[in-house]
């Protein structure tokens, strides 16, 4: 997969020293795996098909065409309790941007997927567990005013541990906000994907990941509101595997489709050109 | 658990049976005893305001859970009329939510609430406080009949949070609490929202989108459990202590961030010392708050909602690292 130019300056030196990595062992089957092979495989195992958690620039240009257009990289990540536990709260901001390359857990913005203009967020689990935080809240409400405004579809790529504990009630907030731009967005008319990614739980599943009108999620994907830990803590007794798995959901009843990573785009397209009557002239 | 709430409550138990008792013996007694009385008196005011004068915000927590604390049902059951509207219509009625019609000060309005046990047995019943997703689901069902029939939503918050079961999660909790944000968020209908006891998480929040928010002097409400969040930061729910002093949870920290629009006052010891002067005193400014907002019209009520949560969020404007657009 080339990289185009505005993704080659968006990732910076941290991107290309983790690309230095020359290969990746499956967490599933334990299979070594030459990092070249699996980004172009689209972080799945050659082997066993264990689908990698990606970085949200990766996930960008595995779907948009040419250029994307951020929205919200103004806005930084603040200390609003003044949070300290063994290090600082600002501190354990730097080192996650250090260490994922990103400056917080979304990636907001608008392009076009196959000729279809949308607004794309992609939350990144590799910035503090994906968790949702002032920052995360404020840009995904920014891209769906911003969608709204310009009657584009929106699409969201879910991957948090949920609300971010530092930032307190500020971070709970995040879902009132974001599910009241959500609703305008909707009411108006528009159409609104999410893709639940692995993981998708607490404060992002409960509010924008389950707020939406088609609900994908990638194969083995973990969702759920409770984490696995505190549901085994409460009843005393170990779940089974499946338990909150994209497989389990959807025999549920709770989600649309499971989708693999190499049908995801095509099944997004498809999507995307149901909601707009059809192909589009480009 | 022991709650240290009511162990200090126990302290006192000796000293207030001592001024009964004096009391007592005062109205039969030839020798007037009122000195002596009034001197216990005040010394149990003085312990009184030692113990609870200045709560910590972990004791804060203990009186928020306090089991003779006034429940959901304790403030509904004072309207002056209630009916209660059961079950989600499609799997199950959950009594860890209550809801339905009421009269408050002459008006009709749909009051919905987290109701834990106020005693063992019925804690088992209502699942502590806990709401699976059918508690939710009627929480939506009512806060939208409240929308259709243009009538107001009271609701009071009180959970630790939402049900963590293997059933909630295969009804799809997420779902549910994301619904009621939704409907929340929406409601063209004035929405008060009163924090009687713990608050806690996305649970709670369903319950909380509201145009006025009212918290109790000592409640709490906080992004988690002080002990869930110790578990979620230092996989230790022992360090819960700390957690509760570094979430910022309490009454007064959450109105100065803007979260909270008011604090109803507790007599010092709480407010199960003194019941029917909180429950009237929360009523009082439910229904001042629900007549200054139905007195907006619609679109200018939602209007506001949405910027009231709209700017809530702390940031910095930082650098932009490039203008994010690249031919
Ligand atoms: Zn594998």
């Amino acid at each position: 997969m080339p990289m185009p130019e505005w993704l080659r300056i968006r990732r910076g030196k941290h991107a290309d020293q983790r690309d230095a990595a020359l290969w990746s062992k499956c967490p599933v089957c334990g299979e070594v795996l030459y990092r070249r092979d699996l980004a172009a495989n689209l972080f799945v195992c050659t082997k066993c098909g264990h689908h990698f958690r990606m970085s949200a620039y990766d996930r960008i240009s595995m779907l948009i065409d040419g250029d994307f257009t951020e929205i919200g990289t103004e806005v930084a990540t603040g200390d609003p309790l003044g949070w300290v536990d063994k290090k600082t709260y600002p501190v354990k901001i730097a080192a996650d941007r250090e260490k994922s390359g990103i400056n917080e857990g979304v990636v907001c913005g608008v392009g076009s997927i196959d000729g279809f203009d949308v607004a794309l967020a992609v939350m990144d689990f590799h910035f503090r567990g994906g968790t949702m935080g002032t920052v995360v809240g404020e840009r995904i409400t920014m891209l769906l005013e911003e969608a709204r405004k310009r009657k584009l579809p929106c699409v969201i790529f879910t991957a948090s541990g949920g609300a971010r504990m530092e930032e307190g009630m500020f971070a709970l907030m995040q879902m009132a906000k974001t599910t009241a731009a959500v609703a305008r967005f909707m009411n108006d008319g528009n159409f609104f994907v999410t893709v639940l990614t692995d993981p998708t739980t607490g404060g992002v599943s409960a509010s924008f990941a389950f707020e939406s009108d088609v609900i994908v999620a990638e194969p083995k994907a973990m969702i759920g509101f409770a984490g696995r830990r505190v549901i085994e803590q409460t009843i005393r007794q170990k779940l089974p595997d499946e338990f909150q798995t994209a497989e389990f959901l959807l025999e549920k009843g709770a989600i649309d489709m499971v989708v693999t990573r190499a049908e995801l785009k095509p099944t997004l397209v498809r999507l995307l050109e149901y909601a707009a009557g059809g192909r589009r002239a480009s | 658990m022991t709650n240290p709430i009511v162990e200090r409550e126990r302290g006192l138990v000796e000293l207030e049976r001592r001024i009964a008792e004096l009391r007592d013996v005062n109205v039969d007694q030839p020798v007037d005893m009122s000195p002596e009385i009034a001197a216990l008196e005040q010394k149990y005011e003085e312990i009184l305001r030692e113990v609870f004068g200045n709560l910590s915000p972990w004791m804060k927590v203990h009186m928020a859970r306090h089991p003779n604390r006034p429940t959901a049902l304790d403030y509904i059951d004072a309207f002056e009329r209630f009916d209660e509207l059961h079950g989600d219509r499609h799997f199950r009625d959950d009594p860890a939510i209550v809801g339905g019609f009421g009269l408050l000060c002459g008006r009709p309005v749909i009051a919905i609430g987290e109701q834990r046990g106020r005693d063992t047995k019925e804690n088992l019943r209502r699942n502590f406080g806990m709401p699976s997703p059918e508690g939710y689901r009627k929480v939506r069902r009512l806060a939208h009949l409240a929308a259709r029939l243009r009538v107001p939503i009271i609701t009071f918050v009180d959970t630790k949070g939402a049900d963590p079961g293997i059933s909630s999660e295969e009804h799809a909790q997420s779902e549910a609490i994301a619904m009621c944000l939704y409907e929340f968020s929406q409601a063209r209908v004035p929405i008060v929202a009163t924090v009687v006891g713990e608050g806690g998480s996305g649970g709670a929040l369903a319950l909380a989108i509201a145009d006025h928010v009212i918290m109790l002097e000592h409640s709490t409400y906080s992004v988690a459990s002080p002990e869930g969040c110790a578990a979620i930061l230092w996989s230790d729910a022992s360090k819960a202590e700390e957690a509760a002093a570094r979430l910022k949870l309490t009454a007064q920290d959450l109105q100065g961030f803007g979260i909270v629009d008011e604090i109803v006052p507790e007599p010092l010891g709480g407010a199960h010392r003194d019941r029917e002067a909180v429950i009237a005193r929360v009523l009082g400014s439910i229904d001042a708050a629900v007549s200054r907002l139905a007195a907006m019209p619609p679109d200018r009520l939602l209007e506001e909602r949405y910027r009231k949560y709209r700017r809530l969020g702390s940031w910095e404007s930082g650098q932009q690292e490039s203008d994010g657009s690249h031919a």
